[in-house]
This record gives C-alpha cells, structure tokens and sequence, in this order.
C-alpha cells in the first residue's frame, strides 16, 4: 500500500494549473529538494526566497503566499536554476505565470508603461519612438559621419533595403538616448561588406510585453518584427538585444 | 544568445574578444558559460522600479567582475550594459563597460571621436 505523505488538497491549487500549461508540466513535481538552483541563484536571499522555495511554496499549494511576494519580479528568467538542476525543472516558466497571474494593472508600472508604448508604434519601441523620429536620428547620425569622418564619407545605414542579406534591429535606448553609439556597428558591418538593412518597421530590438507576462502584446509585437523582416525579404534577423 | 544558441556561440565571441584585445588582455570570469551569473538588469528588472533589488542581485556580477581585476568588461547588449555600468558606479568598482563594437572598432582604428563615451582616460584618445 502506497503511503500518503501529507494531506491533498482538494481544490485546484496553482502549481498543478501551471503544469497544465507547460510542457511536460515543466517538470514542476520532480524537485529533488537538493537546492542547487538557490545557491547560484542571484536572486536568493531576496523578499526572503530562493528559487527551492518557491517551487516548494507552489507545491504544497501556498498560493497566496506566491502571489503576494514581488521576488517574481525579481526573476530575470537567467535560467540558470534548469542549467544546474538534475531534474530540468523550469523555474523561469513557474515565475513566468506567477506574473501572468498578477492583475496587468497591478505588474510593475515601468515594465507595463514600456509594453504599452511599445504597442503604439509599428517600430515596436518601448520609448515609443515613432518611424519619422527613427529615419530622422539615422539619417541625422549617418550624415555627420560622411561629413566628419575620414575615410567614412561614403558611410550608410539602409533602411528598407529590399533583399537585404541582414535585418538588424537596434535597442530603442540607442536612437533615443546615445545615438553615437549605434555609429561602431555600421562601421564593421560597412567594412565587412555585409548587405544589411534597418526597417521602418518592428526595428526595436526590446519586447517588455514579454517582461510583463501580457501573451497577447508578446505575440503582436514578435508578429509585427516577423512581419517587417519577411516584408523586406531578409534572410537573417540580427538580433542586437 | 547562449540560451537561444547554446555555448558554442559564445566561443566564437571569445575568439572575436581575444583577436580584438589580445591574448594577454583577456580574462574570462568565473564561472562561465552556461554556469555563469545573471547581471540583474533583464526580464524587466531595469524598468521595474525595483532599484535596490536589482543592485542586490546585481551584486554576485558585480563581485566577480571584481575578481577578474580587469580594467573593462564587454556587455553584450544595452540592457547588460545598463546594468553592469550601473553596479561599477553605485558599489564603485572603477571598471569601465563597454559594447564590443567599441573595442572592434578602436582595435580597427576606427572608432571616432564622439564614440568613446565608455572609455576610461588609458584608451580614450588611442588613435585619434
């Protein structure tokens, strides 16, 4: 006879919800308690949690508990615990629908207002960077190269290239905050002779939609950069973020 | 990217690092690769409002950037960047940040003069 350790619980408790989500319920029952995810885990030790216990809180059904902590906000998703841990458990899935669980008005002002202007444009910007405002920096910053730069006179970042071999796209701090610094990069794509592009649209590199656990503005944003690479024909989608 | 593409990635970076800097200039943090630490700065962290969280955690990167005594550490995107140039200036570790297309472009001979914002005074007028 099989023996019972400790008492089931009869309701529907959060973790097994979250099982049926993931694949292989993300291995959520298959803990070994051994902890070597909280000792190389950055975020041990903050709000009072480690990764082990969070996973323990969710198995012995502490919903409330989980849900009224901000260590998920706390997560960067590092992967790190599935790396070290001998039975592939993925925490970062658990941590993922814990925040999906948060009420959206209620998730971190600045990961929800980065989403939200994210959505606005086309160019998928968290500063909410319109495409008049990103031709306008690119080409503003290409033009004083050609016209200060020795040996750089020549200098172009292409933007809607059709049949570029490269999409690049570019994290939306850059434009906006430190343009100069996006200037490298045109270089050794320049002296590399690779056939690149930036795009009008779905350029920004971020996705805080992803960040906030909001599926719907996730999807849009990654569907509207599908959208904008295919559209121009490129081959490869150079990531940068 | 070693999450998306796996380790092997990661090498040919070192190899970028290594013909950039040099070999007697390169030290690799530890532990690294795959069993390396998170920053701190990704999955929203840096927009969440969480400040003090953020540089506790940031913490563990900070003290191994430490142990390495290198002079700069190469960030591979912004949101790394943001981060680990934020830890050397609250916790003061005197590290430079930089993106590695700085260091490509300054070991090409390249890198203009408005492109140097992450320079520390030892390499900031090389080659201009």
């Amino acid at each position: 006879m099989a023996i019972e350790i400790g008492r089931v619980k009869e309701k529907s408790i959060f973790k097994d919800r979250i099982m049926s989500l993931l694949p292989d319920g993300g291995n959520l029952n298959a803990c070994l308690t051994c902890g070597a995810c909280s000792s190389g885990c950055p975020a041990t030790g903050l709000e009072n949690m480690d990764p082990r216990k969070f996973l323990r809180m969710a198995a012995l059904g502490m919903d409330e508990e989980i849900l009224n902590t901000d260590w998920a906000w706390m997560c960067t998703g590092c992967q790190r615990c599935i790396h070290v841990c001998p039975m592939r458990i993925d925490i970062p899935a658990l941590i993922f629908q814990v925040r999906k669980s948060w009420p959206r008005e209620k998730r971190p002002k600045g990961i929800r207002g980065s989403c939200d202007l994210a959505l606005k444009h086309d160019t998928c910007s968290a500063m909410g960077t319109s495409e008049e405002d990103w031709h306008f920096v690119v080409e503003d910053v290409a033009a004083e190269v050609r016209e200060t730069q020795e040996g750089f006179e020549d200098l172009v970042a292409p933007m809607d290239k059709r049949g570029a071999t490269f999409f690049l796209n570019q994290n939306s701090r850059e434009p906006v905050t430190e343009p100069e610094e996006m200037i490298p990069l045109w270089k050794i794509l320049q002296k590399v002779g690779a056939n690149w592009t930036y795009g009008s649209k779905g350029w920004a590199a971020e996705n805080y939609c992803m960040f906030l656990a909001d599926d719907e503005g996730w999807e849009r944003i990654i569907r509207t950069k599908v959208d904008a690479v295919e559209e121009l024909g490129c081959k490869v989608w150079l990531n940068t973020e | 990217m070693r999450k998306s593409l796996g380790d092997p990635v990661a090498e040919e970076l070192r190899f970028v690092v290594r013909s950039v800097v040099g070999e007697e200039n390169f030290v690799d943090m530890l532990p690294n690769r795959s069993n390396n630490f998170c920053c701190g700065g990704g999955g929203g962290f840096l927009q969440s409002g969480l400040a003090d969280a953020r540089r506790a955690y940031g913490k563990t990167k900070f003290n191994q950037i430490k142990a390495t005594n290198a002079a700069y550490c190469i960030t591979p995107c912004h949101n790394c960047h943001a981060q680990i140039h934020d830890l050397s200036e609250h916790y003061e570790g005197g590290y430079q940040t930089v993106h590695l297309w700085t260091l490509i472009c300054l070991s090409l001979g390249i890198l203009g003069e408005n492109e140097r914002e992450y320079l520390g005074s030892d390499l900031a007028q090389v080659g201009l």
